[in-house]
């Protein structure tokens, strides 16, 4: 039994890990925007395939290669992708910067669906398989299996996230961006370059994005053009739930939606006497985020902001 | 976005060839459709569906500004009930327009019992939402299987009538869908220029000022999806009983998204854009069947495209039905 319970919340903080790097780009970009990037899931599909092409080039069989070179591997792909976010960027969103606030959301959706087509032509619809890039080696911990891909995927995404701490608390360019969501108005007025600002959130979150793509696909041992479709829903739920805009808020949202997930999995059969299966689990997340919306439109960390001060305001 | 050209200026003269020229092509396309295949007439069948679709979508997304990434929810509704009350599946033998009464209900309850909670929040949730529900309604459909059949569907579905004429060749819906989108466009059209209508454009641009001048927000924009909810489901009703099929399948978030950028290339909140938004989308990909994916890649960058360079779409919106039937009689 604790070993059952060692088990499950190993699983539940290894897939909570990966959605909170996807929640941070969701979130980031809201924060500074107010806008919802659609494509962002696609940047989570794209840092697989670019981790699978590096790998492919480089080293050719996986087996061979040394931790060093899988690291360099993993953080070319990562920038390369955090790259094509900055450049998705000023080509897709920056002209409609001041447009409505529905333009950059449907050119999103449509960034989303070339982005998806584009690997479709290019790689093939079909799934691949992705060689992990952590050791499959199993543990045995109190009775409940945990693998060291679980392990490699836990402390790559904490570092990643303390790193994205430092990053906005302790740095300068972290302070230009907590500016410039706090108003992006007041932040030009002050002579903060608001376009560094943006871009250095479509360059992180995109990053973080791509890492969690990579892990992804080490953990499943596969990818696929669409694979950014439902793990991007889910990471956009959890943003949501956790208080779109605030960074602990993305964190903690993905970890309460992975332990649902998890929980759900296991007890809806047995709670339900068998007539709800685990292909119910995501009506769960739905129900469980519309829920948190009625109690707390903000999310749980969300600063609680009235809809006059917030939507379908222009921001000049 | 631009205002909604709504002053009664008289057109100048060159303004009228066009609105003529569109009257001309549109009245020889829709009476030369008959004569074709089969094969032809199903394919305008589509699109006439797509257009209702359209319309629906585009009173939330065009007229009060709302993002809804669900929308095939009620689509699904609408596909469902005429599943489920017509054929052996319950044993249900209904009439075709009893059904499509119950399923415009039905579709409008949907839409309020789901527009309730969501709408009285921040409006970018209104996106996550909806786009959850229409996955939950998929999920229940697929798994739900001794009521929908699961991803096998339900099968041989009754054969519509109307007043005891038999609806069953493509041709006798394609004149059931055209006289359904005809009625569907006037009452929206309607809608728009009513003073509902105009409390959603001033929700649309400002929803600030909208409350400010004592405009109901919550309630108009309630309005506005159940009206749209409505709408998908009697498309929903018509898709079932000309397929004679329903299953999951045709209800994914794809359909969703596709509808949307309908609405996007054609003219967001301009019924002849998504006319024009629709027949791109519907028969393009027939037009280039051997390109296969690479369509669909074009139609994203498209979408981008037109958002950024023409974000009033293909249409603009000031040429509307009303420039339409002005231009026609010279008013």
């Amino acid at each position: 039994m604790l070993g059952t319970i060692i088990q499950q919340t190993v699983n539940a903080l290894t897939i909570g890990s990966i959605y909170a790097l996807i929640a941070l780009g969701y979130t980031m970009v809201y924060g500074v925007l107010r806008m919802i990037n659609f494509a962002h899931g696609e940047m989570f599909m794209l840092g697989a395939y670019a981790a699978f092409l590096g790998l492919s080039i480089f080293i050719g069989d996986i087996g061979g290669a040394g931790a060093f070179a899988l690291t360099a591997i993993f953080f070319g792909a990562v920038i390369a992708v955090g790259l094509v976010g900055v450049g998705i960027e000023r080509i897709a969103y920056k002209p409609l910067r001041n447009s409505t606030r529905l333009a950059p959301m449907l050119s999103s959706l449509g960034v989303s669906l070339s982005l998806v087509t584009g690997i479709q032509i290019l790689a093939g619809p079909q799934p691949v398989g992705f060689p992990s890039f952590f050791p499959a080696t199993r543990l045995d911990v109190l009775g409940g299996t945990v693998t060291l891909v679980q392990i490699g995927i836990l402390i790559a995404a904490f570092v990643l996230m303390f790193g994205l701490y430092m990053l906005v608390n302790r740095s300068r360019a972290g302070i230009i961006v907590r500016a410039v969501s706090e108003s992006r108005p007041t932040a030009q007025l002050l002579g903060i370059n608001v376009n560094l600002a943006i871009s250095l959130v479509f360059f992180s979150g995109p990053l973080l994005g791509a890492a969690g793509g990579i892990l992804y696909a080490s953990y499943y041992g596969i990818m696929s053009p669409s694979m950014g479709a439902v793990i991007g829903l889910k990471a956009f739920t959890a943003a949501i739930l956790g208080g779109i805009g605030s960074i602990p808020g993305a964190m903690l949202g993905s970890f309460i939606l992975a332990f649902v997930e998890v929980a759900g999995t296991a007890l809806l059969p047995i709670v339900s006497g068998g007539i709800l299966g685990t292909e119910y689990r995501d009506v769960l997340s739905f129900t469980i985020l519309i829920l948190v919306l009625l109690v707390r439109p903000a999310g749980i960390l969300g600063t609680p902001v009235s809809e006059e001060s917030m939507v379908y305001k222009r921001e000049f | 976005m631009s205002s909604t050209d709504t002053t009664m200026q008289s057109i100048p003269r060159t303004g009228r060839l066009v609105p003529i020229v569109v009257f001309i092509v549109a009245i020889a396309l829709i009476a030369l459709t008959p004569f074709l295949g089969n094969y032809y007439i199903r394919v305008v069948n589509g699109l006439l569906i797509y257009i209702l679709l359209g319309i629906g979508l585009n009173i939330v997304i065009g007229y009060a500004g709302l993002l809804d990434l669900g929308f095939v929810a009620f689509y699904a509704v609408g596909a469902y009930t005429y599943g489920l009350l017509a054929s052996a599946q319950l044993g249900i033998h209904l009439p075709f327009l009893l059904i499509v009464l119950i399923a415009a209900l039905l579709g409008m309850l949907v839409g309020i019992l789901l527009g309730v909670p969501v709408l009285k929040l921040r409006g970018d949730y209104l996106a996550i939402v909806t786009l959850g529900f229409g996955e939950i309604i998929r999920i229940l459909v697929n798994n739900v299987d001794w009521l929908t059949g699961g991803p096998k569907g339900i099968a041989r579905l009754d054969k519509a009538s109307i007043f005891g004429i038999e609806i069953a060749r493509p041709v006798d819906f394609y004149w059931l869908l055209l006289v359904t989108v005809f009625i569907v466009a006037t009452i929206v059209w309607r809608m728009e220029k009513s003073i509902l209508g105009k409390a959603w454009a001033a929700i649309r641009e400002d929803q600030d000022a909208a409350r400010g001048i004592g405009i109901n927000t919550t309630n108009a924009k309630l309005a506005a999806f159940a009206t749209s909810a409505t709408i998908g489901s009697i498309a929903g009703v018509i898709f079932a009983a000309s397929q004679r099929f329903v299953s999951p399948e045709s209800f994914s978030l794809q359909e969703s998204v596709l509808i949307v950028l309908m609405i996007v290339i054609g003219g967001i909140g301009n019924i002849l854009g998504i006319i024009a938004g629709a027949a791109i989308l519907i028969l393009l990909p027939e037009v280039l069947r051997e390109f296969a994916e690479w369509r669909i890649l074009f139609l994203g960058l498209l979408m981008i495209a037109l958002i950024i360079l023409r974000p009033a779409g293909i249409v603009p919106r000031s040429f509307g039905p009303e420039r339409l039937i002005r231009g026609l009689f010279g008013k």
